[in-house]
């Protein structure tokens, strides 16, 4: 079984007498380990789509599993459980805390998982040595550049041990070479064993994923391999 | 689900992060809760010193005065309104030592003197009593000694004196043994009452007891001499028969005065029921002023609704982050409500301590004992960290029900 199975989704905003179809029917399947980009014009349904897939919001009307988590059935609460267990977040504007330090930031999630502060402590020093800010986890915010930020946002977003990781824009406030280090980050963790939802406006960065789903006006319009990483793959 | 430790460290990081703001919000809880303390404190002190004063002018006491009490209340009977200043007599007296439960009756006979030693002067209350009168108020001397039954029915020249006036006339000797001048007679000076302090505004110690048949004879004016008495103090033999004695007393007086209820000419106070009177009007004072003062509390936790509302406010983002990180709406209920609740019992605590120096000061300056029991400080804790979780509610409530797509969208 597929890690993603969305069966015919919808999300309808009523905004007065007018219907708004953010997601106008969409299916799709998204197995373990696949790196993919969602691409598509701005008001396309992107942000919608991601917030279903991230518990953060639940569909109108079809079906759609993760994890073998029916969303659409799940209370606040469970939703909340499901975030910090399955999902990892990635934001485009990093979304730190600017009190925290960069440890504190990534054992965020790990509190609210109830995880004790030793184990906390041990777990989050482990993933900002794997992004390479092993030098940094004193650091505020501020005290960071945007791409050690997005960094110290990955490494929070393991934090969770989740099947599936999800990045809105995550090079969107980048500039080009740091976002394509982002990228690479994203593509080792994907050849260790992530699944990873990308979603962007941005070809380049389609490019560097294995996938690409297209979306226009709430439909997806395209899904297809990327060439390049599929001869990469073949490679292997 | 975040654990205890978590959210207390979360709380008090988000409070250091703006200390002057937090400190400024905890303000209104220090005002409140100190002038709760303080008010409550002084008005229990004003109630201690009243039960005190009138407990020290003895125990299980009826004091029977001529002349009906004029409507019905008041400490000291106003003597006058019907029957006159001389309806009480030694043969009264003698009647009163005839009834049950009766441990000591003591007649005495008010005047008005100067006294006069080494050239100094004073105008004290003289009053004749007989030896029993000790043991009615239970007074004790301090130096020397107490006249007897024979030097009071000899009408021997001799006094003890009240501390106030023993302070004043003989202040560098003893005044034991030293002679004074009243109404140009001379006295020896045989003792010195234990002081008693104020009652009310009576200094009670500002006396001069003489024996009843001097006091008579050479002191009193034509008024008091004769078989009147200006007071009979009668002790009970216990607390439990001080009403009983009452209406025993007053019908006594009744048959040998040929009064009816209603028409009498005398009054029997009894005094632990004017205590109680006493105690529960300043008792209603004390909880006025405290219900005052509690006002200035409500009034500090609308200020700390306030300040949690702004707060929330700035905060829609981090609110948004940590929903979407997994925290539950009951996770940021806690952790905005631990904030409200932290910010008013500091507040509180502080209150406290502050309410307590200033009744103290304030109790100093009034004379009055302090009275702070460790209920009353717990209730303020109790209370202030109440007003925390009233009015951090809403802002809390408001923050947990944040939609968090909503919440991240927000600059
Ligand atoms: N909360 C909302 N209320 C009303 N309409 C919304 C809301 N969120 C999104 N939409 C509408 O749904 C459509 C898809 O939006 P979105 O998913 O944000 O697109 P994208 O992320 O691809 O730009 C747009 O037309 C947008 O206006
Ligand atoms: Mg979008």
């Amino acid at each position: 079984m597929a890690l993603i199975e969305a069966n015919n989704l919808t999300k309808l905003y009523r905004m007065g007498d007018e219907t708004v179809h953010a997601l106008a029917g969409v299916s799709f399947a998204i197995p373990q380990r696949d790196y993919c980009a969602i691409v598509g014009p701005s008001g396309s349904g992107k942000s919608t789509l991601m917030n279903i897939l991230g518990g953060l919001d639940t569909p109108s009307s079809g079906g759609i599993t993760i994890a073998g988590n029916d969303i659409g059935e799940m209370s606040d609460d469970d939703l909340a459980v499901f975030r910090n267990q399955t999902i990892g977040f990635v934001f485009q504007s990093f979304n730190l805390l600017p009190r925290l330090t960069a440890l504190e930031n990534v054992e965020l999630p790990m509190i609210y998982g109830g995880v004790l502060p030793k184990e906390r402590h041990e777990r989050a020093a482990a993933l900002l040595q794997r992004v390479g800010l092993g030098e940094r986890m004193g650091h505020r915010p501020t005290q960071l550049s945007g791409g050690q930020q997005q960094r110290v946002a990955i490494a929070r977003a393991l934090a969770g041990q989740p099947a599936l990781i999800l990045a809105d824009e995550p090079t969107g406030a980048l500039d080009t070479n740091t976002g394509i280090e982002i990228l690479g980050l994203f593509s080792q963790l994907n050849k260790e064993g992530a699944t990873i939802v990308i979603v962007t406006h941005d070809h380049d960065v389609a490019r560097a994923t294995k996938r690409t789903i297209e979306m226009r006006d709430g439909h997806i319009v395209s899904d297809e391999l990327n060439d390049r990483s599929a001869r990469h793959d073949a490679n292997v | 689900m975040m654990r205890t430790s978590d959210l207390i460290s979360s709380a008090g990081r988000a409070l250091r992060a703006n200390p002057m703001r937090s400190a400024l919000t905890a303000l209104g809880v220090i005002i409140g809760v100190a002038s709760v303390v303080a008010m409550v404190a002084l008005g229990s002190g004003a109630q201690a010193q009243v039960e005190r004063s009138i407990a020290s002018l003895g125990s299980n006491l009826l004091i029977v005065v001529p002349g009906a009490m004029r409507g019905g209340g008041g400490v000291r009977g106003q003597a006058g309104a019907g029957g006159g200043f001389d309806s009480l007599t030694l043969d009264d007296a003698a009647a009163i030592a005839q009834l049950e439960n009766v441990a000591v009756v003591a007649p005495s006979q008010r005047a008005r003197a100067q006294v006069i030693a080494n050239g100094a002067n004073w105008n004290p209350e003289v009053n004749g009593v007989t030896p029993d009168f000790l043991i009615a108020r239970d007074w004790n001397i301090a130096q020397g000694r107490m006249f007897d039954e024979t030097e009071e029915r000899q009408a021997r020249r001799v006094i003890v004196l009240g501390n106030t006036v023993a302070i004043n006339l003989f202040p560098n000797m003893d005044p034991v043994g030293q002679t004074v001048r009243m109404n140009g007679g001379t006295y020896e000076v045989i003792g010195v009452l234990e002081s008693k302090g104020q009652s009310g505004f009576q200094d009670q110690d500002d006396i001069v007891l003489a024996p009843l048949s001097t006091v008579k004879r050479r002191i009193a004016g034509r008024r008091g001499r004769g078989d009147t008495v200006s007071q009979i103090s009668v002790k009970a033999q216990s607390e439990d028969v001080l009403s009983r004695l009452q209406e025993d007393v007053e019908n006594t007086l009744r048959q040998r005065h040929r009064t009816r209820e209603g028409e009498d000419d005398f009054t029997v106070q009894n005094l632990s029921s004017i205590s109680e009177t006493m105690a529960q009007t300043t008792g209603v004072f004390t909880a006025l002023l405290g219900g005052i003062s509690a006002v200035s509390l409500l009034v500090g936790g609308i200020g700390i609704m306030n300040i949690m509302l702004v707060s929330v406010t700035e905060r829609t983002r981090e609110i948004g982050l940590r929903k979407a990180l997994g925290a539950r709406q009951s996770d940021i209920l806690h952790q905005f409500g631990l904030e409200a609740v932290t910010l008013s019992v500091a507040g509180g605590i502080i209150g406290l301590v502050i309410g307590v120096a200033g009744a103290w000061g304030m109790t100093t300056l009034f004379n009055l004992p302090l009275v702070v029991s460790p209920l009353n400080a717990g209730l303020a804790i109790a209370f202030s960290g109440l007003v925390g979780v009233v009015f951090g509610a809403y802002p809390a409530w408001r923050a947990a029900k944040l939609d968090p797509i909503e919440a991240l969208r927000r600059e």
